[in-house]
Parts: structure tokens; sequence; C-alpha cells
């Protein structure tokens, strides 16, 4: 693999990796709450949809973020009313508003653009534009860092950047912060919550919609970014990747940053390399592309070591008597 | 105010009523709670006491009545309008965040603004301070799943300190406790009353109200029956009031008959899936018609021993029951097996391991016994014949509310005992496992189960007897074995040793010359402390 090969790659791993990362840290913020959130897949894919279709006809990518978000958010909210609210199992919510978000949103699409399910290609101002970091011209004749700084680094749409930045702000606002120290106690401890005069109904609901935004956030980056289009079912299984990522980072920033990285770089390698040879032998496309996949089986079969979710996680609050 | 010279009670609580459904939990309830005092409230378990502080702190909201707090009405809505009234509460659970530092869990929901550093550091010098003033130790930055129950406990007093409560609330403290921590407990107590403060403490414990209240309320079936001062009052009183009826307070019973050894068990040896030895080379003797009592800090291989012994875990040694050897791994040392060799087994953890809470009565009156030939019929179970034994055991034991189809999780503590007690004794077995037998049992209910205890004993079976409370262990048993970190630090009879002894062993010391027997019992705990720390690490 030459030096040019490997910086395709890496620059591909940054763009792939976006969407897990920001779904990530949405499912980080509500499990961390004590809400356990299946449904990230259905809300990036609603996100998608609806950022995709509202930047087609407005010509403006912000309006379609803010349409995503908003189509995000309102998923979270019916998620909070049946788990919070009503003490619904999370689970059941989660799995239900990904089906509705997977039906509606192909029902939608064939009715309004008769595609079979696909918005129209986005152009222009309907398209998340890249931004080219400072100096990323004059470094990129730099020997090693250059081609690093210019291509990995700099040329990516904005909302790469804030997905990265996601990731020391979560850190900061859970443990420096008093909103998250309130927030990572609810999810391991309501009743201490309560007993301290703190709402546990408010504080589990600011997460879910926090949650909701994050996952908004990434969907709209699917359909304005990574792709120009939205597509049925395009967010493939990424709400469950992030799940894993989630699982694999001990539901803490940082490592859920590596985690998503790392499968990224899957994905990424999967596109690169269609049919990988290795010797006398050719790794079928198959194999490369369900490679997410099999990581995510064995890091959820314990491959980790110990990792302990917040005590308090999937379980309604119930003062008890 | 009628009198202007008369100090304003801390807390007066004036005809508070509440109900949960059906039940009437509290029914017009007043009581005055002067300043500066330590106010006991003692009743049966379901008598009320939890609910009524639960409705001063605010958890729940009263259905009628008014509360008071030095003399003003207070409406108080949520706990945080308790706290901001100067109410703080110790619960019985308690409220911790277990992964979180005991700086932070001091700090939830009372920081001084966005930011945690500012909170934090002013917290730790109010810590240090509090520490320092009442006899509050404990580490600020240690996590709280590495601390003992003991320090767990004053992380919670540290919490309503440094909220500025003035009155502070504590629901059963030293249910959980070691006696030497208890102790600890109420020496802390009486400091905070020496600075003023007022402290409500909410207990089924008669000799902790005459040891350290001042007044004391007693409450039956949601009602307050008597407020007196307690240098005025006798532990039989209060007893009497709390259950409306005379009560046998000590065991009356003759002294024991016991016959050839039933149960002998040599090396016992057994280590837990994470590795660690909790049975170190455990014998035993118990011989019929005696009641051998197994004293000890919970934690200490009591309940390893009595999971072995069942039948509900492996080990290695040898156990004979009545001279011949039962198998202590594979297929046969399962319960059923232990229960056909004549082992009967009332587990100390009545919920998970005593019953299935979500089934009825009559089914939980045959768990275990569910095989046996008399209650088949065809392929199926005889459910007609269970209901009818379930009833007339229940007759027997005088469960309340008699009635069969009823959940387990619907009965009191005391009921489910008895419960469970029917199903194990009725089957005629030879020897008795018994663990916690009155652990969360009303006090009416503890005097039956002490009576049936000793009615099998005569009866001449052999019972182990596991308890952490040291006053049932002098009481019922013939001769008592302490237990300390697996293994059996000395054998006792109960007329020549008292708890001060007890305690020592409990607390792993053997040599108890020398050495102030506080300051051993203080050292060697410190000493388990740090090495279940170390195990957690």
């Amino acid at each position: 693999m030459d030096f040019g090969t490997l910086i395709q790659l890496l620059e591909s791993t940054i763009r792939m990796s976006t969407p897990l990362l920001l779904a990530c840290l949405a499912g980080l913020f509500s499990e961390r709450a004590g809400i356990f959130d299946i449904g990230l897949e259905g809300k990036m894919l609603i996100a998608a949809f609806f950022s995709a279709a509202v930047a087609f006809s407005t010509g403006n990518v912000w309006l379609g973020l803010l349409a995503g978000i908003a189509a995000s958010v309102v998923l979270s909210a019916i998620h909070g009313l049946a788990s919070i609210t009503f003490r619904g199992n999370q689970l059941i919510s989660g799995v239900a508003l990904n089906f509705l978000a997977s039906g509606l949103t192909v029902l939608i699409a064939q009715s309004w653009y008769s595609q079979g399910g696909k918005t129209p290609t986005l152009t222009g101002d309907a398209r998340l534009g890249e931004v080219t970091l400072p100096f990323a011209d004059a470094l990129r004749d730099v020997p090693f860092i250059g081609p690093i700084y210019a291509d990995v680094i700099s040329g990516h749409a904005s909302l790469v950047y804030v997905a990265f930045l996601a990731v020391p702000l979560t850190w900061w606002v859970l443990f420096r912060t008093r909103f998250g120290l309130r927030l990572r106690a609810v999810g391991e401890s309501p009743e201490a919550v309560d007993t301290a005069g703190i709402s546990v109904v408010r504080l589990r609901f600011t997460a879910v919609i926090i949650c909701g935004v994050l996952c908004g956030i990434a969907g709209a980056y699917m359909a304005t970014g990574l792709q120009p289009f939205f597509g049925k079912e395009m967010t493939a299984g990424r709400g469950y990747i992030a799940l894993a990522a989630l699982i694999f980072a001990k539901w803490r920033p940082w490592y859920a940053l590596m985690a998503c990285l790392l499968f990224g770089f899957l994905q990424a390698l999967a596109i690169r390399f269609q049919n990988f040879d290795i010797g006398p032998f050719t790794v079928p496309v198959q194999v490369m592309d369900a490679l997410p996949y099999i990581l995510t089986v064995i890091i959820l079969a314990g491959f980790i070591g110990k990792a302990i979710p917040p005590r308090a996680g999937g379980e309604p609050y119930v003062k008890e008597r | 105010m009628s009198d202007p010279s008369a100090i304003d009670p801390a807390i007066e609580l004036k005809g508070i009523s509440k109900a949960f459904g059906p039940v009437q939990a509290n029914k017009d309830i007043s009581i005055r709670v002067m300043p500066g005092t330590i106010h006991g409230i003692i009743g049966e378990n379901g008598a009320g006491k939890s609910t009524l502080m639960s409705i001063l702190y605010g958890f729940y909201k009263a259905d009628s009545g008014e509360v008071w707090v030095n003399g003003q009405k207070k409406d108080i809505t949520d706990s945080q309008a308790a706290i901001s009234a100067g109410i703080g509460m110790v619960f019985q659970h308690f409220k911790l965040v277990q992964n979180f530092s005991v700086l932070e869990n001091v700090i939830l929901g009372a920081e001084d603004g966005a930011m945690l550093k500012p909170s934090l550091n002013k917290a730790r010098g109010s810590l240090k301070h509090l520490a320092e003033e009442y006899e509050l130790q404990v580490d600020p930055d240690a996590l709280i799943e590495n601390l003992s129950v003991g320090h767990q406990q004053r992380v919670e007093i540290l919490k309503a300190l440094y909220r500025e409560a003035d009155i502070l609330i504590l629901d059963e403290p030293t249910g959980v406790l070691t006696p030497a921590e208890a102790d600890h407990l109420f020496r802390i107590l009486e400091g905070l009353k020496r600075e003023g403060k007022t402290i409500i403490l909410i207990t089924h414990k008669l000799r902790e109200i005459m040891e350290i209240t001042d007044t004391v309320s007693v409450m039956r079936r949601g009602e307050m029956t008597a407020t007196v001062k307690t240098a005025e009052t006798s532990p039989e009183e209060l007893a009497e009031l709390m259950v409306g009826r005379k009560v046998l307070l000590r065991v009356d019973k003759k002294p024991a008959q016991p016959k050839a050894p039933i149960l002998e068990i040599e090396n016992l040896r057994h280590t837990d899936s994470h590795g660690v030895e909790r049975l170190k080379g455990i014998s035993l003797q118990v011989r019929a018609g005696e009641v051998l009592g197994i004293a000890g800090v919970s934690g200490n291989g009591q309940s390893e021993l009595l999971h072995v012994l069942g039948g509900m875990t492996t080990a290695t040694g040898t156990v004979r029951v009545n001279g011949q050897e039962i198998d202590l791994t594979g297929k046969h040392s399962d319960g059923q097996s232990r229960r056909a060799r004549g082992i009967a087994h009332v587990p100390e953890d009545r919920h998970h391991e005593g019953l299935i809470l979500d089934y009825t009565a009559w089914e939980n009156t045959v768990f275990g016994y569910h095989q046996a030939p008399e209650i088949q019929s065809g392929l199926f179970m005889d459910n007609a014949a269970i209901k009818t034994e379930a009833q007339a055991k229940m007759d027997r034991y005088d469960v309340r509310p008699p009635d069969p189809n009823l959940a387990a999780k619907n009965f009191s503590g005391g009921n489910q005992q008895k419960i469970v007690l029917a199903r194990e004794i009725e089957r005629d077995p030879d020897i008795l496992l018994i663990g916690q037998p009155t652990r969360g049992v009303d006090i009416g209910a503890i005097e039956f189960i002490h009576k049936e205890i000793i009615r099998l004993r005569d009866a001449g079976k052999a019972i182990l007897l596991v308890s952490v409370e040291l006053d049932e262990i002098l009481s019922l048993s013939d001769r008592i074995a302490v237990m300390f970190d697996g293994q059996i630090m000395g054998e006792r009879l109960p007329d020549e040793t008292n708890q001060t002894e007890l305690g020592l062993l409990m607390a792993g010391v053997t040599d108890t010359g020398g050495k102030s027997a506080i300051a051993a019992v203080d050292a060697q705990l410190h000493a388990k402390e740090a090495r279940e720390a170390a195990q957690h690490d």
C-alpha cells in the first residue's frame, strides 16, 4: 500500500466515522441518563430524509439540517413520552420508532418524488460544502505532514468538524459541569437525584432531546454531505453499530471517538478494497462489507472485558413505596 | 401563639393522613418534636413510620394535615422544600450514587453554580470541618462502592449537614451496622444533639430507643398511640404499645437436651466465582435437640455456609447427615437432594431465595417439595389439594391475611417469613438451616418465630441458626459459634459470654487481653475495610 492510498483511506475513515460518532455521542447522553435508546437508527434515518427533502425544496442545506434535527427530536420526544412519562419498555419503544422511521421515509419519498424511495440528487447550496482549513494549500508540499493536514484533516464538510469537536465538548459537559454530574447521577441512581430535590423527569427528557439533536445532525450529514441524496434505508445499521461502539467505549466520550474511528476505518477499508488479495486467496467483497458488523458481534460477545452500563439504565423510575 | 415565652417545636405535625389506595398508612397523626432533642419513633413494620417521615421530607404528599417547622407553617411539596426548611433525611436504603466519589455525592443537588470545580473545593473544606466536629471521618475522594456500609451512612449524614440541616431524620439507621459501627453512630448523634440539632430516629429496636432517645412516640397501624418521655417508660411498656398486647421480649425456653450429632461438618471449603475463598475450613457439629447459633458481621462466610449446606453451591470437605456423607458437588448436591436427606432451609434472603414474590402464597408453599408424591395427580399437580393444605398451614401459622390466592409480595415481612417457615417445617425435616429468621419482621411475629424455633428444638431437631442480631443469637442458641473471614473464631456458651466478647470475636480478635476492647474492634474493622477496598481495585 503506497502513501497516497493510505491518505485516501484515512480521509475516507474520517468521513465514515462522522455519522457513527454523532450517533454514538447521542446514545451516550441518553444512556448515561438511564434511557436506553435502540432507536438511534430510526432517528438518523428520519433526519436524513427530512434534511434532504427540505434542502432540495428550499435549496438551502442549513434549513435542511434544521428540518432533520426537528424530525429527529420529534422521535426523541415520543421515546421520552413512552419511556419516561409512561414508564414503558425502552427497547420496545426504540424498536417501534425504528420501524416507523423506516416505513415513513420510504412512503413519503415515494409519494413526493416517485423515485423508488429516493430523493432527487442535491446540488449547489443544497449540499454541504467542503471546508478548507487555513494554510491547507500552503502546507500541502511539506513532506508527510502536509498531505495529512491538507487531505485527511482539511477539506471535509463542516458537520465533520462539529462531530469531532463534540467529543471534548461532551467530555467537558459530563465531567466538569453541574448538568453533567446530575446527568450521570440520574443514570446510576435516580432515587439519589430525586431525594436531592432534582426532577428526574426533566433531567431525563433533557438528555433524550440532546440525543435527538445529535442524531439529527448525524442523519443530515449522511444525506447532504456523505451522499447528495436520501436513499431507502441509507443508514444501513449505523445506529446499531454506534450502539456497539458505545458499549466498546464503556460509555466514555474519548473512548467513543476511538471506537467510532475503528468502525469508520473498517467501512473505509471495505469501500477501498472491494476484493482483497492475501497471497493466493482473494477475500470477496461481501466479507469486506461485513467486517464492521463482524466486529460488532465480536465486541458484543464480550471480548472487550467488563463493560458496566449505567446501573439504572433501562429501568423506568418509580418512587418506591 | 398562646404563650410567647414557650419554645416552638422544631417539628410539629398536625393531623397528617395519607392513604395508598385502600391502605390508610397514616391516620390523623399529630406529633411535636422539641429542638435539641433526640426523638424516637417506634412501631412495627408497616405501622406507617417511614411514610410519615417521607411526607415530612416531601417524598410523598399528605392527603391532609399541616407541617410546622420552628413555629412556621411550611408547605413541603418536594424534597427541595424540605431541604430549604432545614430538614435532612438518612433513608434506610441509602440514596447514593455508587460510582461517584464522596464529594460528588455530597454536592449533588447542592452545587453552587454551573461549574463543578468551585463546588467541589468548597465541599472539601466543609467536609473536613464537619469530620472534625462530629467524628464523621470519611475519605472525600473514595468511591461509594468501595466504602463500608457504616461509612456510606456517614456520607448520608454529611450530605444532610452540608445542606445545613438542623433537623435530621434517620430511618432504621442501625439495621445494616455492626455493633461497633452502631456505637459510633450513636456517638455522632450525641454530638449533633450537643450542637443543638434535632434528631428523629425511626427504629423497631427497643434497645436503641431506651439507649439514646429523650422522648419516644409509638405508632401502630397508621396511628400514633402514645408519646412518652423515655426515662419514664420501659421496653415492656413500649412493646405493648407497639403490638397492642403483652409481648414476651425474652425467649422462654428450658435447657436443651441434646442427643447424638445429626449434622457433622469437617474442613468445609468454598471458593466463590471471583476466586475468593469464602469458607476456609469450617468444622462444626449440630446435635439433635439443640440450636447452634452462628454469629458474625454479615459477609464473613455465613451466607456461603448456608448456601453450601442448602445445596445452592458446591464445596469441598465432608458433611455427614445422620452419619452418612452427602455430596457437595455433582448431581446430588442440589436443594432437592438436600431436602430428601432431611435438610430444610429457610434462606437469609427471603425475597430472592425463599419466595417467588409474584406467585401466590399457595404456590409458594410447595416450592422445593413440588415433586412430593402426595400432591401429584397423574401428569399434573393436584392444585386443589395443595390449596387446601396451604390454607391449613396459613391458619396454623397465623399468616395474615389468611388468603392462599394472594401473591407473596402482598404479605408483610413477618407473614412472608411464616409462609417460608410453614413450607420448610411442615415436611418434618431432621435439620433446619435458618438464616436471619427475623430480618424485617415485626415484633409480634418475632415472638412467634422464636417460639417455633424452640418448639422444633424441643422436638429433637438440629437447628443451625445464622443471624447478625446478637440479641437473637444470645437468646435462642444453646451454643454459639462466631465466624470471621470464613473461619470459626471460637465457640462459646450463651451463659458464659456477653456482647462484648462476641463482638471482639466477630471482629477477628481472639486475644481479648491487653488492648482496650473498642480500639481493637475499630482496628480490625479498618483492616477489613482496607482489605475489601484492595479487592475492589
